[in-house]
């Protein structure tokens, strides 16, 4: 090692060593964290939608690490978002595909959360990956939800299986997954109307379609997925615990991700129920979904 | 046996944390900075929790002390009683006041109903369809969502069902131009009110909120809503006062009520807007609008249940001579297996115990804890056995011997042993019911939520075999307290209180 060598590594050192505690005595513009100062964390932290709960643990970790000390709040978040970050981390494999045959995809979720939308979106990026796409229209209840999947399925160039308004979803997935098998397309995927978590009869109807379909293909569905709308709050916990319960959920499509809300419930729910956020979407197109990133969702989360 | 459930634990929290966190300040003094501190914290987390918005909650929080400060402890209540009641109180007068006139004019009205994505407005623009129509007032629905798929027909659709026409233009490219045309047509068919469904949009979506301040100028509406969904959390207050300043809102509609989001994001809306909450949605069928009650709407989002609603509903279907007569009875301490058996007639009506239901705290964990229990089908088993009663068994089931047992059993076609918990259950609930009739608010609340941790909503199997299955009735010292309770409330009534 040279002399250049090592004199830049000594003064990485010095300025590790500045980092840390003696930077703190020559700050100008650092704050002491005091009460306000963890006040205003705590502001910035709830309006990510995390919830008061976990807001008020990270909180007192800082008072607790950082207490009396002189810091800037973009480093105190800097520390938080690392933490948050680590919690999110996911394997790189977002859908599970089936070893042989189709691989059957069911979406769940509360009423407008965006799973139309969504399943339009998977569709476009399947079809971008060379997969052939059948699409099952489960939601026989809402005003044209039918007409909708189907707009979406002529513009994208994907198969799609009906019933009739009011008919029983379940017998429309068996036939969409019926025809799946026997054209043997890549990925089948079930559109189910919007229902609220508390809806017994609705949830058991969604237990139903797992089951019908369970028995056509051993293992199936391959992937369960979760459309939680990123404007939503706390509620959505209870929407993760809900339809995990009915369903069987695999993962989280967060959408609505393009506005101002930042998502934050994500954190209690993969907390609470190991549930991963595998896309997100960010507009109405179905160009408009990307990979779930946790860095980038972070990043993003105290802006 | 009665499968265990998780109790709401924000119900938990707020009743038994302010409980225990005033128990010193009881009937001392006054509420003070310090005493109310740890009161104020967890009213706070609560209104977190329900999705108000940080800086609305601290407003609020504000507001509150300044009333609750110096307030005597009243001897009777106990303190976080009195700051429930203060609270509950500011949050009634800032969701206030009341108005779900439309107020329509004598000529067209042309409403404007515009949101976030997937808010609902579509579908509460045929429940205002609907409802108009329930007072005989024509309207025109106007497809201006040019951009979603299908939004077109999703109108269609639901004007179809309630046969009111809707106005569209295949192929339009701008959403101005079509209301415009449709008001202009409404006006010459001389249709009283033109409701527009515009697309949903963004806030920071600045073209888009363009194209809406385009159609408030062009078509200038009467009445311009936003629709909020229920379930939306701290971003409430950006987006609702983004669309505040584009468009002077005249007043919000909330929907998705029907499940057990606590609906927070409302307070949040009314506080960046100050215009009037109109409607709440309760449903995806076209008849679930209702005019916003403070009231309920503040005990949601208090995490206290909507009482009042529960109330309301079964006065539904209890008529109101029929209550009265029945309050009257159970305040003297009389219920019978006859008026048991009325109960259990009215609540044997399916579907209706999973509404009431919905109207409690924790609902989601009761309901699924309830769910595949028959409890209409059980009802009918116990109305079937006070049936083969004869009229002194039912006024006094203490005449009930073995004899008299066999026969009644053998009449109704059911064992033995469920006379028996026929019996034991009817007892329960009388101890409820009086003690229920002569209780103050407070311990009405209180009651019902040890009903709701008994199962005792439940009519049929559950609560026998619950009871029956480890022995237990109400101990002594339930009954006692029950009693106190009681005689406490009865001199309270005397001295003119309560
Ligand atoms: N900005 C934005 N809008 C979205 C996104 N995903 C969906 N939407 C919009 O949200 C609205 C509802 O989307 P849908 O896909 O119909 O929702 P859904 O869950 O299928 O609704 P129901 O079937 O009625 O329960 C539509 O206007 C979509 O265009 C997104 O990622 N960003
Ligand atoms: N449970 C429940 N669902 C509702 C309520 N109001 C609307 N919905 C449902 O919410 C979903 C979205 O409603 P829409 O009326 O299509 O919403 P929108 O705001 O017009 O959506 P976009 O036009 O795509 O922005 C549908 O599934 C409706 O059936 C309500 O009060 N309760
Ligand atoms: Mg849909
Ligand atoms: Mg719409």
């Amino acid at each position: 090692m040279g002399w250049f060598d090592l004199l830049k590594q000594g003064l990485k050192k010095t300025s590790q060593v500045l980092n840390t505690d003696i930077r703190d005595l020559f700050k100008q513009e650092g704050r002491l964290v005091d009460d306000a100062f963890l006040t205003e964390l705590f502001a910035i932290l709830v309006r990510t939608d995390m919830g008061a709960g976990p807001a008020g643990e990270i909180r007192d970790q800082v008072r607790t690490e950082f207490r009396g000390r002189v810091v800037h709040m973009q480093d105190v978040l800097g520390t938080v978002r690392a933490k948050v970050r680590e919690q999110l981390q996911q394997p790189e494999e977002p859908i599970q595909f089936a070893n042989s045959g189709p691989t059957i995809v069911v979406v769940v979720g509360v009423n407008g959360s965006g799973k139309t939308t969504s399943i339009a979106k998977l569709t476009h990026m399947f079809k971008q990956q060379g997969k052939s796409v059948l699409l099952g229209a489960g939601d026989t209840f809402r005003a044209a939800a039918v007409r909708q999947l189907t707009i979406w399925a002529e513009r994208l160039g994907a198969e799609i299986v009906t019933g009739n308004e009011g008919s029983d979803p379940a017998s429309v997935a068996h036939r969409a997954v019926s025809q799946a098998l026997e054209k043997n397309v890549d990925v089948c995927i079930i559109d189910t109307a919007g229902r609220l978590q508390t809806q017994t009869n609705l949830m058991n109807e969604l237990a139903k379609i797992r089951r019908v379909i369970t028995k056509q293909i051993d293992g199936a569905p391959h992937e369960v997925l979760l459309v939680l709308d990123a404007t939503a709050g706390q509620n959505a916990i209870s929407q993760a615990k809900g339809f995990s319960d009915a369903a069987g959920c695999t993962g989280i499509v967060l959408a609505k991700l393009d506005g101002t809300a930042k998502g934050g419930v994500v954190i209690a729910i993969r907390k609470q129920f190991d549930l991963p956020v595998k896309y997100i979407g960010t507009g109405e197109k179905s160009e408009d979904l990307a990979l779930f990133n946790a860095d980038e969702f972070v990043k993003a989360l105290f802006e | 046996m009665l499968r265990q459930f998780p109790k709401s634990k924000m119900f938990e929290s707020l009743q038994n944390g302010l409980q225990s966190a005033w128990k010193s300040v009881r009937g001392k003094g006054k509420l003070t900075e310090a005493n109310m501190r740890e009161g104020l914290a967890i009213v706070e987390q609560s209104l977190l929790e329900a999705d108000v918005s940080y800086s609305v909650v601290q407003d609020f929080m504000g507001r509150v002390q300044e009333q609750a400060l110096g307030q005597k402890v009243m001897q009777a209540l106990d303190p976080g009683q009195q700051l429930i009641g203060v609270v509950r109180d500011e949050l009634i007068n800032l969701l206030g006041p009341v108005d779900s006139s439309l107020h329509l004019k004598s000529d067209t009205t042309v409403l404007m109903l515009c949101g976030l994505q997937g808010s609902g407005k579509t579908t509460t623009c045929a429940k205002l369809a609907r409802l108009l129509l329930d007072n005989n007032v024509q309207s025109m629905l106007v497809a201006a969502d040019l951009q979603r798929p299908a939004a077109i027909e999703q109108l269609h659709v639901n004007g179809d069902k309630l046969g009111v026409p809707v106005y569209s233009e295949p192929g339009a490219k701008d959403p101005v131009v079509v209301c415009q045309n449709a008001v202009k047509k409404a006006k010459a068919e001389g249709v009283r009110v033109v409701i527009l469904d515009t697309a949903g949009r963004l806030a920071i979506d600045q073209q888009l909120m363009d194209e809406l301040s385009l159609i408030d100028k062009r078509v200038a509406p009467d009445q311009v809503y936003l629709v909020v969904d229920g379930m939306t959390g701290q971003d409430a207050v950006n987006s609702a006062k983004s669309f505040n300043e584009a468009l002077e809102l005249n007043g919000v509609i909330m929907t998705k009520l029907d499940g057990d989001a606590r609906g927070g994001a409302l307070l949040s809306v009314k506080h960046v807007t100050g215009v009037p909450i109109k409607f709440i949605g309760t449903g995806e069928h076209l008849d679930a609008l209702e005019p916003f009650r403070p009231e309920g709407m503040a005990g949601r989002i208090l995490g206290l249940g909507d009482t009042l609603a529960l109330v309301d509903e079964v006065r539904k279907i209890v008529d109101e001579d029929e209550r009265q007569k029945w309050e009257e009875q159970a305040k003297k301490g009389e219920f019978t297996l006859d008026d048991f058996k009325l109960q259990m007639e009215k609540v044997a009506k399916p579907g209706l115990m999973q509404k009431m239901l919905g109207l409690l705290p924790g609902a989601a964990q009761l309901q699924e804890a309830m769910a595949g229990a028959d409890s209409a089908k059980e009802a009918k088993r116990f109305i079937g056995m006070v049936n083969s009663m004869t009229p002194q068994e039912r006024r006094n089931p203490k005449v009930i011997d073995p004899q008299r047992r066999a026969r009644i059993a053998q009449g109704a076609g059911v064992q033995a042993q469920e006379v028996n918990q026929l019996v034991k259950n009817y007892e329960i609930m009388k101890q409820m019911v009086t003690g229920m009739a002569n209780a103050g608010m407070g311990d009405r609340m209180r009651m019902l939520n040890q009903l709701k941790d008994g199962a005792l909503m439940n009519p049929g199997a559950k609560l026998i075999k619950a009871k029956v299955g480890t022995g237990k009735r109400l101990s002594t010292e339930e009954k006692q307290k029950m009693k106190k309770l009681r005689e406490r409330e009865l001199k309270k009534r005397k001295r003119g209180g309560g």
